[in-house]
């Protein structure tokens, strides 16, 4: 795979990880548990939708065909997205929510500290921009995976059993493929495996905190990287992709 | 000896509003003043929380990236708005969570105009043109109300509102310029919320029960027909620079006085809104109350853990 085909992929993928991920997030907006927490959830869906925006851009410039970031973003059939099958998953309840975001961020962090001094200038600095605001997301998703965990009985509970549902998409963020062995060997993004080595720390020290235990069950789903996804995707590109596939080729 | 004492802080109270200078939270104040004032800067919170409602339902479906993010800060300036208003009004001793309440009893009343649906695309240009833009109107007078927290807290509000109401224009104006189909996104829009927008001032002055009063204690600076009537004119102008028809076939400018002159708004329905009977009360206030219950055992979690946490 040449380099540029393998930039475009990889850039893609990170871009529909935060355009997804924002898309549920902002789903919240207007129905937060408490007014500021709203306020909190809101902002994050910001950041990420402000990241989607900055990728895929970049990632229709790299294609070269004229697609821009909105083209991208609300013009592609369901099996061209990209995004882990974590991120699309439902809301559920305000503890899914914070544990899928918790799981996501501890992978974005260190994954942004290594590409913002990706040889590649342009990923560099969308990672150092992006590094800034995952730093506190990553921050406000472990306090609450900690508070729900060691808060009352209900909220352990509840909290736990969102871990065990959302564990099997946990595997399919170290998910390796030419695209990523052509970019490490050209020095534009890490290696999984150093991330990985962060993620589990992360994850590990915030769950023992939390007094939850991480699930025992290995089984794994994965297929988003390839386009293959889960049921939960196909509604949220309807919702999404709505005005543009119902009025085409306007300006809004 | 007990009446006299009062007479004389009042009088000293009425002669501080008088002066213009701001009462502050441990400043002596008549008990009428701050029942008011919890009860107008409460609304006022309110109407900014479910205002939050008809623009959120369309984040997740807005047309391009720009647009999702722009309405996405808007919705939560909201929320912030929302947030300086109850802090403002527990200057006066309300309890944030005991407001609520009766937001969710239906004691306590929000902006008719969030009861009204968003059908369209259009409507987010619509509402922050009109809705936000009367808001404007309304609001930026309270910069110099009386009571010092809620001027304040008003300032910061204004300056956003600002921004949310041109972005409003801004896409109306985009759509009125755009293809037959966004023209007519546009145009039924404006035919919907126009006289909602109107309403949104409250009733006639002769018919307005808290206006003498609040004028008199500078809370209220203008009357609400005062209000309408700047919005009206400032209004008619924009809609015809665009492209747009008022819904009022009896509007016109009365050459003489400069100000336009509007056809009779539907108080029949203005009132029956404001009683529940509009088309989106239930839902409204349904939708507040659910996220209230269903955050409870989140709020119970944060409070149970800050309570272990220090007793360790």
């Amino acid at each position: 795979m040449e380099k540029q085909k393998a930039l475009y992929e990889y850039v893609l993928r990170l871009a529909d990880d935060s355009l997804i991920l924002g898309h549920r997030v902002s789903e919240w907006c207007g129905h937060g548990p408490i007014l500021e927490e709203d306020i909190a959830l809101t902002n994050l869906a910001l950041d990420l939708i402000g990241q989607a925006t900055s990728l895929l851009n970049y990632a229709g410039e790299l294609e070269g065909k004229g697609r821009d970031g909105d083209a991208l973003a609300f013009l592609r059939y369901e099996r061209e997205y990209k995004n882990l099958l974590l991120v699309e998953q439902t809301n559920g309840d305000f503890g899914k929510t914070i544990m899928r975001q918790f799981l996501f961020d501890a992978f974005r962090k260190p994954l942004f500290e290594k590409l913002q001094h990706s040889s590649d200038q342009h990923l560099a600095a969308i990672a150092e921009k992006s590094l800034k605001e995952t730093k506190y997301h990553l921050k406000h998703t472990s306090e609450w995976v900690i508070r729900l965990g060691d808060g009352t009985e209900e909220s352990h509970n509840r909290i736990q059993e969102s871990l065990d549902a959302l564990w099997k998409y946990t595997n399919e963020i170290f998910y390796k493929d030419d695209v990523d062995s052509v970019l490490i060997a050209e020095n534009i993004i890490p290696s999984s495996e150093e991330i990985k080595a962060e993620w589990t720390k992360t994850i590990n020290d915030v769950l023992e905190q939390a007094t939850l235990t991480i699930p025992s069950n290995n089984w794994i789903q994965e297929g988003g990287r390839k386009g293959f996804h889960t049921e939960a995707l196909g509604y949220l590109l309807a919702e999404m992709q709505y005005m543009q596939r119902a009025y085409p080729n306007m300006t809004w | 000896m007990e009446d006299k004492n009062i007479l004389e802080l009042e009088r000293r109270f009425q002669e501080k509003i008088d002066n213009d200078i701001k009462i502050e939270p441990n400043d002596w104040m008549p008990d009428d003043y701050r029942q008011t004032l919890i009860r107008q800067i409460s609304q006022h919170a309110h109407s900014e929380i479910v205002g939050m409602l008809p623009e959120g339902n369309w984040i997740t479906r807005a047309p391009n990236l720009r647009r999702k993010a722009v309405l996405l800060a808007k919705v939560q300036d909201e929320a912030g708005h929302g947030l300086y208003l109850y802090s403002a009004a527990e200057t006066l001793g309300a309890d944030r969570e005991e407001t609520i309440d009766d937001l969710h009893s239906g004691k306590a009343k929000y902006s008719s105009i969030f009861n009204y649906p968003t059908l369209s695309w259009a409507d987010m240009g619509a509402i922050g043109w009109l809705v936000d833009g009367a808001a404007i109107m309304n609001q930026v007078p309270l910069c110099r109300c009386s009571y010092g927290p809620y001027a304040r807290a008003m300032v910061r509000v204004c300056k956003e509102e600002s921004f949310h109401q041109r972005q409003g224009f801004e896409i109306i104006a985009h759509l009125a310029q755009g293809t037959p189909a966004q023209k007519e996104m546009a145009q039924d829009a404006l035919n919907r919320f126009w006289w909602p927008a109107l309403m949104m001032f409250g009733p006639n002055d002769a018919e307005s029960k808290h206006t003498v009063q609040s004028m008199n204690w500078k809370i209220k600076r203008s009357t609400n027909d005062e209000l309408r009537q700047l919005f009206v004119d400032v209004t008619v102008p924009q809609a015809e620079m665009i492209g747009l028809t008022i819904p009022d076939k009896d509007l016109k400018l009365n050459k003489e006085t400069g100000h336009y002159e509007t056809g009779e708004i539907n108080w029949a329905e203005f009132w029956e809104v404001v009683k529940g009977n509009g088309p989106c009360n239930k839902e409204r206030v349904d939708a507040r109350r659910k996220a209230k219950e269903d955050g409870m055992w989140v709020r119970e979690a944060a409070l149970a853990f800050a309570e272990k946490r220090k007793n360790k």
